[in-house]
């Protein structure tokens, strides 16, 4: 880059940094964005503070890109953009819910960590079925159809939303329901003074799982390799002999069923569930699979710890400018990269 | 002197022909056609929503732009009136400058929209301006001293456009149609049929929205039929094609999102001014843009008359279908899990039903169908040109 050997060439001490720097958010921008914005914040506010908003908007960055990596990945190797998924999240979510209320109330509300983890488990393992359950019939009965026609596409998954969230009010009712978070995962642990909450450790660590899971999946498996090829020439891998339509059901089932489980996280987490939650989540979930560039997973997920975090540093400096934050996050990153921080797609 | 009306666009089909001479007879003769208030609010109603739905389609089904953000524009429009009203007082200069003000924001917005996000793909601006639709909206209800929040705020208007207003002292004579039939089905005597109507600043405002209604579509039926609107259409059939003939797509883009967007904001103003009160809710929900989507699409894409039927139909099943429904609930045994499906609650799941049904089967809605019937038909089958349907060829990408 001409600029860079233009800087150089001036010399002095700092002249050295300065182009290091340009390399570095030109050539990961992600990095460069996330230790800026944490950067900033950290001028802002003092240390303890800072810390427990980074592990909150972590955590809340974790839930996200369980939610949105399933849209992600639907749009970049199907290349199908599935705007009812954020009814597949509120499905997840009232799945979860009965387990834990209905079904084996007694174990969440004991006060015994096993006795917890015996109904949570199961909760998040019901929502999981019952988001891929669904998945499979709406692939199979408005999406199938619509392959290849994003017009068509937004329209019906738009009409299939609504479906979908009616159907859930018909089964739960139209009221909220709460839903009190297992008391082994309330609360928090004080590490070095500085106290941290059990729920969103938890959803990080999990998040971080899900994330090393479907890199690996995607990059070193065969399945990986003929969805990525899939993706690239699906006539090709026909010829081959593989059914690239049941590989693409397959990711379809994946994606919805990691929206039941962001949904049941989410459900935990805010102890209250109605059925238009999705809808309102599909705003970050939006957001967040465009800053990370439609259809990539690594940018998905740096995306949805962006939004985590300037969720929260914002909340704390000014809480009614959280949702314009996101937005204006969104809206300077496209300003600057217009396919997001790791674009994929090709246009 | 009609060619030079419709710009040589006519409905094309007999059906259609008549149910549109309907629906403008009614709408206009309205208040002198129903005497309660119910039908006389959704008949102002539909008629701001033919503005809303007509400029949507100029985008959805001209150009094949995906927004979301229809309703910021609308809702703009309603919160400059209502602001500017609750500052300079109910006078029309209040509402002209609060009118004008929106527009300038509308302006700035599309134009920033449309630069931002069309030049990228397509797609991306159905995701954008979901997103900043939301901010949009979180923004007004976190707002309070000046949006009044999820409470809202009532418009002040202007003394003439309001019920206090009696332009003539007299009441004239009103030809009721609902007693009408009862009437005619012997449920009634004739003499109920006629009513007194009473001439107010309200039956001002809905004539002042309707004669808005009937110019913008003429003016939309212009646009679509113009040179431009050849242009718009030839985008959405084949971006690249439109290209490589000179064209600027990004610019015709943008042009088309910053005209609907204004009209939108027309609709706005208007919809303060029938309605006099705005809030989140009623202007600026993700549901509302949903709703202007399912008129769009279930009226007819790409044709300017579908928004007229889709907007009649919708407005009628959201204010009708309820009764109805609560109608066959009574017919079932109580809580019933059939009984929970058809509840007047859930009209939604049905409409949200039929209109996936509808984008499978009769892509181009009402209209599109209409005509294709008529086009079949041995009757009219020597104009060959009324096969085309406006449905487009390609495939979106």
């Amino acid at each position: 880059m001409s600029t860079v050997e233009h800087t150089a060439v001036r010399g002095g001490a700092l002249a050295g940094a300065v182009p290091a720097m340009r390399r570095f958010r030109d050539q990961s921008p992600h990095w460069f964005l996330l230790l800026g914005m944490m950067l900033a914040a950290l001028v802002m506010m003092d240390f303890t503070t800072w810390l427990v908003l980074t592990l909150s908007g972590a955590a809340m960055g974790a839930m996200l890109f369980l939610m949105a990596s399933g849209m992600t990945l639907t749009f970049g190797l199907m290349n199908v953009l599935n705007l009812a998924h954020g009814a597949f999240i509120s499905l997840g979510a009232y799945a979860g819910a009965t387990v834990l209320l209905f079904w084996m109330n007694d174990q969440a509300s004991a006060s015994s960590v096993w006795l917890n983890l015996a109904s949570v488990i199961p909760a998040l393992l019901f929502a999981v079925l019952v988001a891929s359950l669904i998945g499979w019939v709406f692939e199979k009965l408005v999406i199938k159809p619509v392959y290849g026609d994003h017009l068509k596409q937004i329209l019906v998954t738009v009409g299939g939303s609504i479906i979908l969230m009616q159907l859930i009010e018909v089964v739960w009712g139209s009221n909220e329901i709460p839903v009190p978070r297992p008391e082994a995962f309330s609360g928090a642990v004080v590490v070095a003074g500085i106290a941290l909450e059990k729920y969103r450790l938890l959803s990080v660590v999990l998040g971080l799982l899900v994330y090393a899971l479907m890199t690996w999946i995607i990059e070193r498996t065969r399945v990986g390799i003929l969805i990525r090829a899939g993706v690239e020439d699906r006539e090709m891998v026909e010829v081959q002999g593989y059914r690239v339509h049941l590989l693409f059901l397959g990711v379809f089932i994946a994606g919805s069923a990691l929206a039941g489980l962001g949904g049941a996280m989410w459900a935990m987490y805010e102890e209250l569930i109605t059925a238009h939650m999705g809808d309102e989540l599909m705003i970050s979930v939006v957001v967040v699979i465009i800053l990370g560039g439609l259809g990539s997973i690594k940018g998905c997920f740096f995306g949805a710890i962006l939004v985590g975090l300037i969720n929260l540093y914002v909340g704390f400096l000014e809480p009614r400018l959280a949702a314009v934050a996101t937005v204006g996050l969104m809206v300077a990153v496209l300003m600057w990269r217009p396919q997001g921080l790791i674009p994929v797609i090709r246009v | 002197m009609l060619a030079n009306l419709l710009s040589g666009d006519y409905p094309r089909s007999r059906i259609l022909m008549v149910i549109l001479a309907i629906i403008m007879g009614i709408l206009a003769f309205g208040p002198f056609l129903f005497p309660g208030v119910r039908a006389f609010s959704m008949m102002g109603m539909i008629c701001v929503f033919i503005i809303l739905v007509a400029s949507y389609d100029l985008m959805l089904g001209y150009t094949h732009i995906v927004s979301f953000a229809h309703t910021m524009f609308f809702g703009i429009g309603a919160y400059g009136v209502a602001m500017a009203t609750a500052s300079w007082g109910k006078g029309f200069d209040a509402v002209l400058l609060g009118a004008a003000g929106a527009m300038v924001v509308t302006v700035v917005l599309a134009l920033l929209l449309g630069l931002l996000s069309l030049r990228v793909k397509a797609i991306f601006f159905a995701l954008v301006t979901l997103a900043v639709a939301f901010a949009f909206l979180s923004l007004v209800t976190q707002l309070y001293p000046i949006t009044g929040g999820e409470d809202g705020m009532r418009v002040h208007v202007p003394r003439e456009l309001g019920p206090a207003f009696r332009p003539l002292d007299d009441t004239l004579a009103g030809f009721s149609l609902p007693d009408a039939f009862a009437a005619l089905l012997g449920n009634t005597s004739w003499q109920e049929v006629f009513f007194e109507v009473r001439i107010t600043g309200r039956t001002l405002m809905y004539y002042v929205a309707f004669g808005a209604s009937v110019l913008v579509f003429l003016f939309l039926l212009r646009v679509v039929n113009s040179p431009f609107g050849k242009v718009l259409q030839a985008i959405r059939e084949n971006e690249f094609r439109a290209q490589a003939l000179g064209y600027n797509t990004v610019l015709y883009r943008t042009a088309v999102v910053v005209l609907s967007a204004l009209l939108a904001c027309l609709a706005g103003v208007l919809f303060a001014l029938i309605n006099r009160y705005v809030n989140p809710e009623n202007t600026l929900a993700f549901e509302l843009m949903v709703f202007i989507l399912l008129m769009c699409v279930m009226g007819g894409m790409g044709t300017l008359y579908g928004s007229v039927i889709g907007v009649t139909l919708f407005l009628l099943a959201q204010n009708y279908l309820q009764d109805l429904l609560k109608l066959l609930v009574e017919q079932l045994p109580p809580d019933s899990a059939l009984a929970h499906l058809v509840g007047p609650e859930r009209w939604l799941l049905w409409f949200g039903l039929l209109f996936v049904l509808s984008v499978y089967f009769f892509p181009s809605g009402v209209v599109g169908q209409l005509r294709l019937w008529a086009a079949r038909s041995p009757r009219t089958s020597n104009t060959p040109e009324a096969v085309d349907t406006d449905e487009p060829r390609t495939q979106y990408r």
